[in-house]
């Protein structure tokens, strides 16, 4: 086990890339709530709050995925297929972002 | 462009990258993932301050406040989508072996952020001052 494992833990370094990643994504969607239930609780307001929930969960998952594959110790690269779920749900909360701004 | 649009096509038809060369050195993938996750986290670090100027700074006049946020907002997108983009770029380069792709992009987020933030500065200081 110890002589297969890479010395310089490159799959440890990108776990918590992917954990430091998650963990921004938690506080920027926590933001999207707030913004979203500030003062009234609105219809528009519950579903937004619901909505980034939705994509933090989203977020979650794909890392979690990842963070699981790379337990091996050669992990396989990333999928694109991931890369891009990562990408949407940043550009989703933007989404959010500017239904709340205007 | 034509270069952009190529790989555009690649986002959508990601058996494409392994068709091209030999896989490289895991190592090498992990260490373009960390890049692609740094790119994702300053993203969500704009969408968050985008939010923040909305939520934090309400005395600014609205104008001031929009055009701010909005601009923080679409640097975010910009970064995220350019991640995935610069992610798919560099794999493709290691595996055909290669020189890394060169980008301007990094200078230019660097100038807006910095633009931004003057904006933020003298926004803030003559607001109080008016007051």
């Amino acid at each position: 086990m110890t002589q297969t494992r890479d010395p310089g833990l490159q799959p440890e370094r990108t776990r918590l890339a992917w954990r430091r990643t998650t963990l921004t994504c938690t506080v920027v969607a926590v933001l999207a709530g707030k913004q979203a239930i500030d003062d009234d609780i609105t219809a528009a307001g519950v579903t937004g709050a619901a909505l980034s929930a939705l994509v933090w969960v989203g977020f979650l998952a794909v890392g979690h995925r990842r963070i699981q594959a790379l337990e091996s110790p050669r992990p396989a690269a990333l999928s694109l297929r991931g890369a891009l779920l990562a990408a949407a749900c940043t550009v989703a909360l933007a989404g959010f972002a500017v239904a709340v701004v205007l | 462009m034509s270069d952009f649009v190529q790989s555009l096509r690649l986002w959508f038809a990601p058996q494409r990258i392994r068709d091209e060369g030999e896989t490289p050195d895991y190592r090498f993938s992990l260490a373009n993932e960390r890049t692609f996750l740094a790119w994702i986290r300053t993203a969500l670090a704009l969408v968050g301050g985008g939010f923040a100027v909305d939520q934090f700074l309400p005395d600014l006049r609205w104008g001031v406040r929009v055009g701010l946020a909005l601009a923080l907002l679409g640097a975010g997108v910009l970064c995220a989508l350019r991640a995935v983009n610069h992610w798919v770029r560099c794999e493709r380069a290691m595996r055909r072996g290669e020189d890394l792709p060169v980008s301007r992009f990094p200078t230019v987020l660097s100038l807006a952020v910095a633009v931004v933030a003057l904006a933020m500065v003298v926004v803030v200081v003559f607001g109080w001052a008016g007051r």
